[in-house]
Order: structure tokens, then sequence, then C-alpha cells
């Protein structure tokens, strides 16, 4: 448990980012063996605090001691020195490489003038063996499971010798198995020795795994708690500032009929992340949640969806006709689509807000005549999404990019949900693809809130998530994805955890 | 001592940054003057008067201005689809050739139309003819990804040597005892001028509806918002509905088509022959017009203006003065790089620790 001197002390650490005070004097301490977990939307400045601890940021104000010493600041390779080792939420690995070459990369100076391979492998192995994180330095990477991937992250960082890891977001690309290998590793780390500090927003893992928590909201440290005796909804309420209501889902009424019918659609082979003979049938007025870890097909199953893929074998069919690969229609067909991506696909960033909001419509009668833009209805309908849907931000004109992550989302589904003035094209099919990823619960709830609503009008929603409990939460029917193939789409009450778990990981 | 990039762009820091664009600028070209051994302020004070001091002088600089506006709206065009086009000059070259085609002397008599089908007859075989040559580069980057920079550049070689053929060759003007010069246009077809006495013809005016109208294009219709999505995130706009190869063929057909009525005019309004020196790299200066433009149609024209204002003024200069005249060229490529770099620069802020 928490040894009598800290291994890690931060002091009124302060970063201003212009106006945005990203912290404000947060002060933390990490014993030694102790799993320190570190809480807070996004936007509320883990991010920056770590960055300040590995020295991407200076600090305003405030100190750092690392084992009683004092460490520079925005130095990497003091903080690398003084055993601060991170484990990204995105891994840094290079596909293309054996294990033991991603470990051993940035480890030699560049002037010695050959490579100790073997002395690397010895060390490799000792440390894996010690810390029980088996590998098999000769693999390539590319050809590892995500959880095997994670393992070797975690490697890069103790070879280098960390005696404090940070570990940010670690269970985002894991199934449930995989998770509870990682808090076995977790353990047997502390064991030996090692000082964790973990960032996540999965508040049942959090209680599950770590000795004290540590809540940050808006740059402020508003709480610090042992883990034991401490609830998720206290949790949740330190996070938010006040009592968070989790959507309400009223029970399934009888489903309509059958909105959409996938029957075998395979995709063409050699292209990452295929559909493998999927069939799904969505009807009106259910919610079917499609779970599992990301990169199982579920971009295929999306971007057939939206129009963006074509099937290479199968059909697909809307309303008893053909749903061809033309994003252009899927308006006027009642198709409405939140992509995974909104940064990227989702919004074209450098055109204004009221542009994106009309995008999808803007061949249509309401919005263009003949080929010139009815710019004053335009703005008008934007002005109403953006009413309707509380985005926030600098307003019609502004930029797109500019928009914080909830707002480009909130955005994205008022585009795809609020029908203009004077149309009446029912919405049939709601496509999410992670809809909630990256969002804060404000956000998660009002997404969810949105397609519960929508089922609740007659649309078939279509739900791909890789949150377990909002598939839990929201689906009416659920199935699940592994390796291109979608397993049968049973009730949810037809579910249990570990039966998903199992079937994401392709047993059972 | 950092650099950290600031999150929020400031007003202040890019007008700063602007101004230390335009005294670099002045600074670098003081320099060289001072290497040329003339005084500075009477050699700045002799181009300004050279290009805009007089009747005249405006006169000279507006003409130099209608080429550079049409080749830097085809350059801002394109840009703004992300189609680096910078086959301009080539474009330029078969517009030309295709207006002498369409409307040259041939045999003394050229074609026995009516003035009022032939002159739109030829712009639109000028524009066809640019169109025609950005196309086939268009393709090849919508299909295979094939990068249009390299593309469009040999092009201009190719183009460039065919002119040269068609000059010693078929279109070759008879009278002009071996001068490799096209025949000349028919008189009729020739464009009027707009200040008598000098040389500015309304080849003026057609470039300024141009511009304005790819500014309406730009900013009112559906076409000008599938350029922009596409210049802005292909993929977004893909998935928004836009047709991404379409737009950008329309793109091509657009922008080509500009640099190509940028040959025709130039014969029409101040040239009438085709020859192998008619454009001292228009087409290559229409890419830093529409880069100092910030891409914007009418930013064009006020960028045309400076530029050709800083040739002109240039060539009045250096025979005035003797400083040669490529502290023109000097001038508007420093000027380029340092508004590019001012821009860049306002994003930053300097932090000393």
């Amino acid at each position: 448990m928490a040894g009598p001197e800290p291994v890690l002390r931060l002091s009124g650490i302060t970063k201003r980012f212009g106006a945005l005070l990203a912290n404000d004097a947060v002060s933390l301490q990490l014993g030694a063996g102790e799993v320190l977990a570190l809480l807070g939307e996004n936007g509320a400045g883990k991010s920056t605090l770590v960055s300040i601890l590995f020295g991407h940021y200076v600090a305003d104000a405030g100190a750092i001691e690392v084992f009683g010493r004092a460490l520079p600041s925005g130095q990497p390779k003091a903080s690398l020195a003084a055993g601060i080792g991170m484990v990204h939420q995105h891994f840094t690995l290079a596909d293309n490489l054996s294990v033991l070459d991603n470990v051993m990369v940035g480890t030699e100076p560049l002037w010695q003038p050959f490579s100790r391979r073997r002395r690397a492998r010895d060390k490799l192995a000792v440390v894996a063996a010690r810390f029980g994180l088996p590998v098999d330095a000769d693999a390539r990477v590319g050809s590892l499971s995500v959880g095997e991937r994670q393992r070797v992250e975690i490697l890069k960082a103790l070879y280098r010798g960390a005696r404090i890891l940070i570990l940010d977001e670690p269970t985002a690309v894991l199934t449930p198995q995989e998770s509870e290998a990682l808090f076995a590793t977790l353990g047997q780390m502390v064991a030996q020795g090692l000082s964790i500090l973990f960032i996540s927003h999965k508040l049942g893992e959090v209680l599950r795994v770590s000795d004290r928590v540590a809540v940050l909201r808006a740059g402020k440290l508003v709480a610090e708690a042992p883990a034991l005796g401490t609830s998720q909804a206290q949790l949740a309420q330190w996070m938010v500032g006040q009592a968070v209501a989790p959507p309400t889902r009223r029970p399934t009424r009888n489903a309509g009929d059958v909105v959409c019918a996938i029957d075998h659609v395979s995709t063409p082979t050699g292209v990452r992340d295929r559909l493998d003979a999927v069939s799904l049938q969505l009807r009106a007025g259910e919610i079917v949640a499609i779970a599992g870890v990301s990169g199982n097909g579920q971009v295929a199953l999306a971007e057939l969806l939206c129009g963006v893929r074509r099937a290479g074998a199968g059909t697909v069919l809307l309303d008893g006709r053909p749903l061809a690969a033309e994003p252009a229609r899927m308006v006027e067909r009642g198709v409405a689509r939140v992509p995974e991506d909104r940064h990227g696909v989702g919004v074209i960033g450098d055109l204004p807000v009221w542009e994106n909001a009309v995008s999808e419509r803007l061949r249509t009668r309401t919005f263009s005549r003949g080929s010139v833009v009815r710019r004053a209805a335009a703005r008008r309908h934007a002005a109403r999404v953006i009413e309707v849907f509380d985005v926030r931000g600098g307003g019609l004109l502004a930029s797109a990019r500019s928009l914080s992550g909830g707002n480009m989302q909130k955005l994205i589904l008022g585009r795809a949900l609020l029908a203009p003035e004077g149309e009446n094209v029912p919405l049939r099919l709601i496509v999410a693809h992670q809809p909630t990823w990256g969002l804060d619960i404000g956000a998660v709830a009002y997404v969810q809130r949105q397609l519960i609503a929508a089922r609740d009008a007659g649309a078939a929603v279509l739900l791909i998530s890789d949150d377990l409990d909002e598939v839990m939460t929201l689906g009416d029917r659920i199935a699940v994805m592994h390796h291109g193939r979608l397993t049968e789409a049973r009730e949810a009450q037809g579910w249990t955890r570990e039966g998903i778990g199992l079937a994401m990981a392709g047993a059972a | 001592m950092r650099v950290e990039k600031r999150l929020q762009p400031s007003p202040a820091a890019l007008a700063l940054a602007s101004l230390g664009a335009i005294v670099f600028t002045l600074v670098v070209s003081s320099v060289l003057v001072l290497v040329a051994g003339a005084p500075v302020g009477r050699t700045y004070a002799l181009l300004l008067q050279g290009a805009f001091g007089s009747l005249f002088a405006w006169s000279e600089t507006l003409t130099r201005a209608v080429p550079l506006l049409l080749t830097g709206l085809s350059a801002a065009v394109a840009f703004r689809a992300r189609l680096f086009n910078i086959g301009a000059e080539g474009q330029l070259y078969a517009g030309a050739l295709a207006a002498i085609a369409v409307g040259g002397l041939h045999g003394g008599s050229g074609f026995a139309a009516p003035t009022w089908l032939l002159f739109p007859a030829m712009l639109i075989a000028a524009a066809l003819a640019g169109a025609a040559l950005l196309l086939g580069p268009t393709l090849l980057k919508a299909r295979l990804g094939v990068d249009e920079v390299v593309t469009t550049l040999l092009l201009n070689f190719i183009v460039l040597l065919f002119v040269s053929a068609m000059l010693d060759g078929p279109m070759k003007d008879p009278g002009a005892m071996g001068w490799p010069q096209s025949v000349a246009l028919q008189p009729e077809l020739e464009l009027s001028r707009l200040v008598q006495g000098t040389r500015l013809h309304s080849g003026l005016a057609i470039a300024l509806m141009l511009a304005a109208a790819v500014w309406a294009l730009l900013r009112h219709t559906v076409a000008g918002f599938d350029i922009r999505a596409v210049g802005a995130n292909a993929r977004a706009a893909a998935f928004a509905g836009v047709p991404v190869t379409r737009t950008l063929v329309l793109v091509a057909l657009l922008s080509g088509g500009l640099a190509g009525l940028a040959g025709a005019v130039e014969v029409a309004g101040r040239t009438s022959y085709v020859t192998l020196d008619m454009s001292p790299g228009y087409g290559y200066s229409g890419i830093v017009i529409a880069m100092l433009a910030g891409l914007h149609p009418l930013g064009v024209a006020a960028a045309a203006v400076f530029v050709a204002g800083v040739l002109v003024g240039a060539d009045s200069m250096s025979r005035a003065i003797g400083v040669p005249t490529y502290l023109a060229d000097v001038i508007v490529a420093v000027s380029l790089l340092s508004v590019l770099v001012a821009t860049l620069a306002a994003q930053y802020r300097l932090r000393l620790r």
C-alpha cells in the first residue's frame, strides 16, 4: 500500500492557455506502490497535467518532485530519466517492426556504430518475466492483438526503467477479458515496486483497480478519496458538479416493420475492416446496438449504411428498395448519419457552422434554386439547428473546427435529425457510429436522449459503440461484431456482460 | 525561450506580422538597390511614379495586370479545390494559339464568319484549349492519385514546344521574314482601347467581370460550395454528398479555361500575334498573385494590380536610374515569401522562460 514518502509530488501546478485555465493550482501526491486514478471529463485538465509531468508543457506555476528530487520542467528527457513512463491511449508502435525493435528504438545513441541486440533481448526477457508480461520478441507488431500491443507499450516504459507508470485510458480498446488481464498485470507491477497513475473515465473500473481516486473538474482538483467506500454516483457527481441523471429508457414497444434488411453482405477482401456474410434486420421503433472492439468491421458496417462503401456480395434494402452507395441520396431516403470521425468526416472544419448545418441538404429545393444557394433559408435552418440542439460556440459564421467535441457532435446530430420547416420526409433509419466517443458526461447524456427520442418517434436506430455500458443501456437488441462477423441480434435481456465480452473476443 | 502555438488567432499579431512582411520586403530590396549603387529613396519614388504616377503609367500597369488577373483567378479557383494547377503558362499559350486558329488571318482572309459569331467563338476555343490541357492531369489525380503538380508543370514544356512547332510551321506568319510568330489576328476581332492613345484594352473589363463572376460562383452557388468543400476536406465533402470527381472536373474546366482566356485576351488586346515570348511567366506569376490574395477572387484583382505596378514601375525606374529590372521579381517574390511566413508566424507566440 502507500509508503511513507510520496514518489511523486505535484504542488500548485497552474497552466494557462490564453484565457483558458487548464490547471488551477493542482496538488497531488502518489505514494510508493500505490494506484491512483485520475478522473475528469474532457477538458478537465487531465491531459495537460500529465503533459506537464512528461515535459511537453511548462507549468506557469508550481513544482514537481520525483522521488524527492525536483523535476526540471519542460524536458521530456529529464522526466524519462527520473523514472516516469507513459502508456498512451493511442499506441506509438511501428507495425512493420518486431517487438524487440519497437522496445529498443530510441534507447541507443545515434553515434553508436553497432546495435547491441543480444543485450537488449536479454534485458527485455528479464523485464518481461519480472512483471509477468510474456511476449515474443521477434513477433511483428502488426500481427499482434490489441491487448498484446498494449503489453508491448507497457514493456517499452518498463524497459526504460520507469518506476512511475502513467496509463492513459488503457481499457478503451480492450475487451472485458483483456481488461481483466491488464488489471492482474497492474497488481503484479505494484508488487514489484511500481507506482501507477491511471487516467480513465470508466467509473466502475476506476473503483475496482485503484487505491485512491482524484477528480479534476475545470482545472481544479475537486476531490480526493480512497476508492474503498466511494460510489460511482459520487464520482460522477464530483466530475460534473451536480447529480447526473442517466437517460431513462422506456421499455420497448413492439418494434414495427423492417426498415432495413442487410442480407449476407460481405465487403471485398484485402481492405482492413471488412464484413463477412453479415445479416441484420433493423425494425422501426427499436435500437439495435452493435458491441465489439473497434476494428472488427464496425467501420465497414457503418460506411455501408452511410452510403460510402459498396457491398461486394449480398444486398442491403431500405424500405424494400436497394440502398445504393450514394451519399447524396441519403437525406431523401430518410437516413440520418452520424459518422465516427466527427472532425475528419462529420464536418468540413474550414467552412462555417451554417454551411455545415445544411451541407447534406444543399441540393434540395428548399436550399437551392437550380444552382444558386438560398442563403437566407439555409441560415435560418442553421440557426434553428443551433438553437434546438444547443450548439454553443462562435455562432453561425464561426468555422466548424472551432467547436468543441460535444458541440460539434450536437451540430452533426442536429443536421441529421432536424428536418427543415415545410419538409416532411420521415426519418426511417439512424446510423450512429460511436456517437458519444470522447464526449463529457453531459453531452453523452444528451446524445443518448436524442437517439432514444428518435427511436420513440418511429425510426430504426443502429448504434455502433465500443462502450459496453452504452450498448447495454440503450440497446433493445444487441449483436456483437468480431472479425467481420456479426452474431445474431438478441434481445438485451438475453445477453450477459460476460457473454458479450466472450463474443467480442470471438469465443462463445 | 520557446515557441508555442496560439489557441486563438490574434488580429493584432496578424497585423504586426503583415507589417513586418512589408518592412522586410522593403529592407531586402533596399539592400539590392544599394548594391546596385543607386539612391534608395529616389529609386522607390521612380518606381511608384512609373507605376501609378500618370494616366499613362496607370494604363501600362492595368494593361500588364489583365493577364495576371486571369491567371491569378485560374490559380485561385484551382487552389481552392486543392488542385494545384502549375500549368497555367502552357494553358495560356494553348489559349492564345486557339484564338489565332479561330480568328487568325489564314490565307489573308481568315474564317468568313461575322464578327459577332467569331469573337465569342475565339474566346470559347481559347478557354476550351486551356481546359483540355488541365483535364488530363485532373482525371489522373482523381482516379489514380497522380500528383498534378508534376503533370501540369511538365505539360508546360510540351505545350511550348508544340507552339514553337506551330509557329515555325502551319501557323507561321508569311510576312514576318523568318521571325517565328503566328499569323496575325483578324483586325475586327481585336479588343477596343479603353483609353485612346494607350495600350489599355477592354480585356480589363472582361477580366474584372470574370473576377466578379468567380466570386459569385464561389459564394452563391452549389458548385461553389462543392469546390470549397472538396478543397477543405474531400472525404467529409464526399460524405455530405458532394460529387468529388465531378467537382474536380468542373474546377479543371474553369481554371484551365481562365488561363486559356488569358492567352486569348493578350492576343486580342495587346500583341495580335502569338510569339514564343509573349508571356514572361504570367502563368507562374498567377500563382503568386493568387497566394498573395489568399485565394480570394476580388483580392486577386488587387494583387494583380500590385504586382503589375511593381513590374511596370521597375521597367520605368530602370530606364531612368539603371537598377536592373530584376528588382521587380525580387520584390514580388520576397513579398510572397514574407506574407506566407507572416501568416504562419502570427499563429505562434514567443515565450521567454
